[in-house]
């Protein structure tokens, strides 16, 4: 009991940096609440602090992987907006 | 060298939102659409925010033109890690008619104000698209300027930016002071963390008019009307080679 209420601190942050996250989410801010919502509540009886770390490892790739998918998706609108017609090349979007 | 960069971020309707024309043609619907920063100007923050983590600079400030909603732009900024901001309040008729000849006004005022040694902006930006404003403040300042950056070193009192041109690329050495607009393949912008925008509350931003800095935003231009582009036709389905010829013949192009 006292042994996983450190861990409980990094796990909120966690949570709420993920929520943060999903807002952005291409299926939606809510579609994306529901399941880390369920994520999180199918691993709350979880008590082994090396599982417990093993789990927020998991939880911080997925927000690196968000991240990147958020950054791909404008990169590649904006490549396909305004650098697709290199032979025309103005400062016009497509 | 003052060691201070100025970086211009403009709030605007977000990359990924549909865009649609109000009914009278004024203009396109702003109200209760989702904004955020021009990516070109994440991009030039970006860049300022890693030259100063390399310690060649000591203090980036944003710049916002626009009413109290351009705060929430500059938040952003604070959050991927500029140190202070500048809001300069425009608002009602200003504001719908500020562009690229009013923006860098400000921004000539605010870098001889703020003593800066380098103005960094995006190339342009995805609402407006004039990619005006940093050339046009670089000749107010007459100052240098390397624009469409997809590199940039800052070496002592030069720098030396590798710009986009047409057929390739084109590499420069220009003195500081000077302007540089951000392009797309200049660096890959940090995502503004939660953590992160939570530690830049506590950064200061001031706010100030253009009146303040003895400017006039008149604008000497007027919108006349705003259009969709043409719809693309839908392509019509034929069955046989021989339908396939009729129709081409019919359209004029056999």
């Amino acid at each position: 009991l006292t042994m996983a209420n450190p861990l409980r601190a990094e796990v909120v942050r966690l949570y709420k940096n993920l929520l943060h996250l999903g807002r952005e989410y291409p299926k939606g801010g809510d579609y994306f609440r529901d399941r880390l919502r369920a994520a999180f509540t199918k691993n709350k009886g979880v008590r082994e602090p090396q599982q417990i770390r093993a789990l927020i490892g998991r939880g911080e790739h997925v927000s690196r992987e968000l991240e990147a998918l958020y950054y791909l998706r404008k990169y590649r609108a904006m490549k396909k907006r305004y650098y697709e017609e290199i032979k025309n090349k103005t400062s016009r979007p497509s | 060298m003052s060691g201070r960069v100025l970086v211009g971020v403009k709030r605007v309707i977000d990359y990924a939102v549909k865009i649609r024309v109000k009914p009278d043609n004024s203009g396109v619907v702003t109200d209760g659409v989702k904004h955020s920063m021009n990516p070109f100007c994440e991009i030039a923050v970006e860049e300022a925010v890693k030259m100063k983590e390399k310690k060649l600079i000591k203090e980036v400030v944003a710049v916002s033109c626009g009413p109290q909603q351009a705060q929430e732009t500059i938040r952003t900024a604070l959050a991927m890690g500029a140190d202070r901001g500048i809001h300069v309040e425009v608002t009602g008729k200003d504001y719908d008619m500020l562009g690229p000849l009013q923006v860098s006004k400000i921004m000539a005022a605010l870098a001889k104000k703020e003593d800066a040694q380098l103005i960094i902006l995006g190339k342009q930006a995805i609402d407006g698209d004039c990619n005006q404003t940093g050339q046009m403040t670089a000749a107010l300042l007459d100052w240098p300027q390397g624009t469409f950056a997809s590199e940039v070193s800052l070496e002592g009192d030069t720098v030396k930016v590798v710009r986009e041109i047409d057929g390739g690329l084109e590499t420069i050495k220009i003195n500081t002071p000077a302007v540089l607009t951000a392009d797309l393949r200049l660096n890959t912008p940090r995502y503004a963390t939660l953590p992160n925008i939570m530690k830049a509350k506590k950064k200061k931003i001031a706010k100030v008019k253009p009146a303040d800095l003895g400017l006039d935003m008149t604008s000497r231009l007027e919108v006349l009307r705003v259009d969709e582009p043409p719809q693309r036709l839908a392509g019509v389905k034929v069955e046989t080679v021989d339908d396939l010829v009729a129709k081409l013949k019919e359209t004029g192009r056999l």
